[in-house]
């Protein structure tokens, strides 16, 4: 794994967020370094895919600062934020494949629109991608004859086609099978390290991600409730981390919804 | 008492979004011509669109036109034969259509076939965040995905309604002159001294223009602004062919009041 070094390449300071009234970030204090792979987890709901907006510049905070290689994304202009993505992949939940387009197109996209190279080293540099995902033989197939774990692929290979500096995933591993599941996460460290590149992974699979990531953070109800290594993680004793990571029903993370105790409602009090 | 408000309400909570989805489409219309000249200078973007929305639906308006125009043809034949001068038969079929009929019906299928594509086609890309994709990779989804399609049905729609007209003047001639045995020569002379070229055919022309650039910025603004799920893609195709439908009705009536008035 490639040592951190000292610059973070993705900062967020006392980041607050809220869609109207309802707060879904308070305080988060976030940092990625360069060549660094991080996951950030929790529950469904609890704002890892708005953390991974604001990173990407879909959102912008309500207040505290996120930097993306020493720029505050919420002050730039569309044009800058147009040019921060150009060094910036993103593999969105489910891929996100042009439907319209061939495996090949989808991967020849971004060379496509944002470079004037010749046709041939089009065709070459999306041959290397696709042959780095195994997908090589796949080219020529549309979008709905993948099945979900090569589309995944097809999809990291479109966003690190442009050789970006960050990699955005938002739950790069819904709904795979294992084996699938065990490829997309080994692809995903590889090619981070491959590229020199750094990544930010919003999941909720706790026993790959402690295999291929550097750090965690744990994210429940808006803040940010721990963060560690995968070793640090493992030995936790911090109840969140130990019901998480072992997936317990009940914990820190209620199993019951609110609602009025059962006793009353026996007892015929709760009408 | 209570009705009455809550009715009253309702129809003020009606008029306000109605008026506030208005600004919010004519917002949208000045942010995609603001993003039109970079894909314009991509044609080939245009082109592709101009044949989906413009080749695929010349044959439902090529047999449509057909029809219209054998019914005209039978219809003006029966009516103008009572005063006597079932020669003017061509000029009627003509007129009906390059004033109205053309415009008008092409404008209507144009909605149900190719603007209710063009909904389901960014409405689908918004649901499985193809729109975010693309935006996330530093290309604007208003230049690459709505400009095109917009201008590919501005396009298509004068050359449909064109293309209408004429396969109506053949149906109509079809059955007039083979089948009813009216006199080709006046038939065609009568059309060609009656029908001007600035009154009849340069304002059916200015009218399937109008048609065309309304059914198309309905069709890409509910396919952009449409909720994510099937089934606000589902309300979004309706409301596509119900506005469209709508508005080119009100439109013909309020463009047809300023052309032909008193002539």
């Amino acid at each position: 794994m490639t040592p951190p070094s000292d610059k973070p390449l993705v900062s967020l300071r006392d980041v607050h967020f809220a869609y109207g009234e309802r707060v879904v970030l308070s305080g988060i204090d976030l940092t990625v370094h360069r060549g660094q792979l991080v996951a950030i987890m929790g529950g469904s709901g609890c704002g890892k895919t708005t953390l991974l907006r604001l990173i990407g510049g879909q959102l912008t905070a309500g207040s505290g600062a996120v930097e993306v290689a020493g720029r505050d994304v919420g002050r730039m202009s569309e044009r800058e934020l147009y040019a921060m993505r150009r060094r910036m992949g993103m593999l969105f939940q489910f891929g996100a494949l042009f439907t319209d387009m061939s495996v090949f197109e989808n991967v020849a996209f971004p060379l496509r629109e944002h470079s004037a190279l010749p046709p041939e080293l089009v065709r070459d540099l999306v041959l290397m991608k696709l042959e780095a995902v195994g997908l090589r033989g796949a080219q020529a197939m549309r979008p709905g004859e993948l099945s979900g774990g090569m589309a995944r692929r097809v999809a990291l290979a479109r966003a690190v086609a442009l050789d970006p500096m960050l990699v955005l995933y938002d739950e790069p591993f819904a709904g795979l099978d294992p084996i699938s599941l065990g490829i997309v996460g080994q692809l995903i460290r590889r090619l981070n390290d491959a590229l020199g590149a750094s990544s930010v992974m919003v999941t909720h699979d706790v026993h790959e991600s402690l295999e291929i990531v550097d750090y965690i953070y744990f994210v429940s109800n808006g803040r940010i409730v721990a963060r560690g290594t995968p070793d640090e993680i493992r030995a936790s004793t911090d109840p969140f981390v130990h019901q998480f990571v072992n997936a317990e029903a009940d914990g820190p993370v209620p199993f019951h919804y609110p609602a009025t105790p059962i006793e009353a409602l026996l007892a015929g009090e709760a009408q | 008492m209570n009705g009455l408000l809550s009715a009253l309400r309702t129809v003020g909570a009606m008029t306000i979004d109605g008026i506030w989805r208005l600004g919010f489409a004519t917002r949208f219309l000045v942010a995609v011509l603001m993003h039109s000249g970079q894909s314009l200078r991509r044609v080939h973007l245009t082109i592709r669109e101009i044949y989906f929305s413009g080749v695929l639906s010349l044959l439902i308006i090529v047999v449509s036109g057909l029809f219209v125009g054998l019914v005209l043809g039978l219809q003006g034949y029966d009516i103008l034969q009572r005063y006597g001068s079932s020669e003017a038969v061509g000029v009627m079929v003509a007129l009906s259509l390059l004033r109205e009929l053309g415009p008008v019906v092409a404008g209507l299928l144009f909605a149900s076939r190719a603007g209710s594509a063009v909904t389901a086609e960014i409405g689908l890309m918004k649901a499985t965040e193809q729109l975010k994709a693309m935006d996330m990779m530093a290309v604007n989804p208003l230049a690459r995905v709505v400009a095109p399609r917009f201008w590919g049905g501005v396009i298509s729609m004068p050359l449909l309604a064109a293309m209408f007209s004429t396969m109506g003047i053949f149906g109509g001639w079809l059955i007039a002159v083979p089948v009813i045995g009216v006199d080709d020569g006046a038939f065609w002379s009568q059309m060609q001294a009656a029908v001007d070229f600035r009154t009849d055919v340069l304002n059916g022309v200015i009218k399937s223009v109008v048609f065309g650039t309304a059914v198309s910025l309905i069709a890409v603004f509910e396919g952009y602004d449409c909720q994510p799920t099937a089934e606000g893609v589902s309300r979004a195709i309706t409301r596509t062919v119900v506005t469209s439908s709508l508005a080119i009705l009100a439109l013909d009536f309020v463009l047809t009041s300023f052309m032909f008035r008193g002539q």
